[in-house]
């Protein structure tokens, strides 16, 4: 029975959804190769060990804690020094990152210093034989490749929103360990995080996106844009590269070719025209609304729901309707 | 400063892609290629970064079949020095076994900077810079939007979903560049001249010992969309209902 390690993300001492991601697609893992123990790897600030618990609700049957004051911000090299030595400690058959900023940017570097295979973004998985296989989205999404990973461990980045976190109680015993390369000594140092206030949802775990462009005309009507995503009161606020290379929304919020990935249950795009470099970030949505003027526009091919007309007079009664519907819910 | 970019040759993606008759990779019958979108700002950076310190190279590398010396002509004609073509002959699933290619060669020279793009938009992985890093034994700071280098140090912005990091490195270094760090310049009559006169090596470099390799690769489902429920305001009670019941996410 093989272990199988996971890396639990954290920020500013909070639990991240996708680290309850990483370690319920590890939970997968290990019972499709035989119930093995799913080993998860949390690091942080001291104090960070209170978060065990949370992992172990969702699978974990082994929470490994590393408490340093140097990782209090991200510390990628003391990071992933620390799960490569696990991996290895553990003789893991696999190991699961999210496919998040932090996740591509450890496990690589964990691949390496192993000498392993690597397969990002990963959708599913299958066991075969000796062999793992994966799907792994390519070609902006246009092309979904299966790959077969024959080394050990095998190591993964899995797509935020996909493997959705599943209570599944275990021990989740907590050892405490020791850093493999001292974090204070990294050459790289995250020296300040900006932004990322707790009450946000970000892109890769909001369950409904609702999204800008230029239809919106300039950057104080995103207003609208954001009360929408109030009223949904899960949702994040994403927007077209448009829009953020005229500087009204970050670049961090931008969804497609050269943005972000989502895949989440509801995306509303408002005033998109639907470039092809657009789809390619949010194509595989489970629902998919547009709202435009031009009824040609290509973004009303894709729309589950596409309502044509003017934003100015469509949002503020839609953020109504929203904000009525759930207060009757509640 | 020595300055090392890494480029890819990808194809253009405003296409329907037909997968080949061996089911495992796309067919390239008719497809244009060009540099990878990332690498694209990656050489921007290294040019910029030359610029700035007023003296130095920038030599461009691309691995893979005689084809990606056009990707490597056209990073001379934005201004490169010199190109290598690292000639192997098809390409892998495997972004350790590219990394390791990469850096067998990569290791002869005392690089300042060596940039990768964050991610090449073809195989998607995003992993060849942090791998390469690794290999070499050198600090990375990856998919970087802003960057500063003085006096031997640098400090570099990186976006996370929903916030950002500030990045504190010391030279020499890895780093892969994320769109917002700059706009590409195009390369100019003068540059695409010149570039044909500005040295370009080739030489083998095989790829091997890939533990990842592809079992198939297919189209996505196509999406069914094209529903248009109504016109302006008056439509918006129907898109709550269809939300509600049929969609069932409100
Ligand atoms: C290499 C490359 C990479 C790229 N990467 C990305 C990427 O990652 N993400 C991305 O988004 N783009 C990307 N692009 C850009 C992409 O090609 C489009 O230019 C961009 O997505 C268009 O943004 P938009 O839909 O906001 O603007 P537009 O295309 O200008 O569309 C605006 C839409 O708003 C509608 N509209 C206008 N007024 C109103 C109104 N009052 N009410 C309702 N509707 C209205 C219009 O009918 C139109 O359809 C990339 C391009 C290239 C070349
Ligand atoms: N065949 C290649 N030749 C040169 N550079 C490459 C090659 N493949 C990947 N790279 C570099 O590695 C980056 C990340 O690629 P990937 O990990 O495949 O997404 C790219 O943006 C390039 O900078």
């Amino acid at each position: 029975m093989a272990n199988i390690f996971a890396f639990a993300e954290q920020r500013g001492g909070e639990l991240r959804k996708v680290a309850l991601e990483a370690v319920t697609a590890a939970r997968t893992l290990a019972d499709a190769t035989g119930g093995g123990e799913v080993h998860v790897l949390l690091v942080g600030a001291p104090g960070i060990g209170g978060k065990a618990a949370t992992l172990g609700a969702h699978g974990a049957d082994v929470v490994h804690v590393c408490e340093h004051a140097a990782f209090a911000n991200a510390n990628p090299e003391a990071a992933a020094a620390l799960a490569a030595a696990l991996l290895a400690q553990l003789a893991a058959r696999a190991g699961v990152f999210a496919a998040s900023a932090e996740g591509r940017d450890l496990a690589p570097r964990a691949a390496a210093k192993l000498g392993v295979g690597l397969a990002s973004d990963v959708t599913e998985f299958s066991v075969a034989g000796d062999a793992i296989h994966v799907r792994h989205p390519t070609h902006t999404g246009k092309v979904i490749a299966t790959l077969a990973l024959t080394g050990t461990p095998a190591l993964f980045a899995v797509r935020p929103n996909v493997f959705a976190p599943v209570p599944n109680a275990k021990a989740g015993r907590v050892e405490t360990i020791a850093p493999a390369a001292d974090p204070a000594a990294s050459r790289v140092v995250v020296k300040e995080l900006r932004g990322g206030g707790k009450a946000k949802l970000d892109l890769s775990e909001a369950p409904v996106i609702v999204s800008g462009g230029r239809g919106l005309k300039a950057a104080e009507n995103f207003k609208l844009v954001e009360d929408l995503a109030a009223a949904f009161g899960n949702a994040a606020v994403g927007a077209t590269r448009a829009v953020t290379d005229d500087g009204w929304r970050p670049h961090s919020d931008q969804i497609g070719q050269t943005g972000r990935v989502v895949s989440p249950d509801l995306y509303v795009a408002v005033g998109i025209s639907g470039a092809i470099q657009h789809l390619a970030g949010m194509r595989t949505s489970r629902t998919i609304v547009a709202i435009n003027k031009d009824k040609e526009a290509p973004i009303f091919k894709l729309a589950d729901y596409g309502i044509v007309g003017d934003v100015f007079e469509i949002m503020p009664a839609l953020i109504e309707a929203v904000r009525a519907a759930r207060a009757q819910k509640h | 400063m020595r300055i090392a970019v890494c480029i890819k040759r990808v194809p253009v993606m405003d296409v329907k892609f037909r997968i080949a008759a061996d089911g495992k990779s796309v067919d390239e019958t008719g497809l244009k290629f060009d540099v990878n979108d990332f690498d694209l700002w990656a050489v921007e950076a290294a040019l910029q970064l030359k610029e700035k310190t007023g003296d130095g190279e920038v030599a461009v590398f691309s691995l893979g079949p005689d084809a990606v010396q056009e990707q490597i002509r056209k990073a001379l004609s934005m201004g490169a020095d010199r190109g290598v073509h690292l000639k192997a002959d098809g390409t892998s699933a495997d972004p350790l076994s590219i990394a390791r290619a990469l850096a067998a060669e990569l290791k002869a020279t005392a690089w300042d900077v060596i940039f990768f793009g964050r991610m090449a938009i073809d195989s998607a992985d995003q992993s060849v810079g942090p791998m390469v890093a690794e290999l070499l034994g050198l600090p990375c700071v990856s998919a970087i939007s802003s960057l500063e280098i003085a006096n031997g140090r640098g400090t570099a912005k990186r976006e996370l979903e929903g916030a950002s990091e500030i990045v504190d490195f010391p030279l020499p270094v890895v780093l892969t560049v994320d769109e917002g760090l700059n706009k590409e310049r195009l390369p100019s009559l003068k540059g695409i001249m010149a570039a044909k006169k500005k040295p370009l090596e080739s030489k083998p470099a095989p790829i091997n010992g890939a533990t990842v390799n592809v079992v198939k690769m297919e189209l996505p489902p196509e999406r069914v969309g094209g529903r248009i429920i109504g016109e302006g305001a008056a439509a918006v009670p129907e898109l709550i209902r269809l939300l509600q019941t049929e969609a069932k996410v409100l």
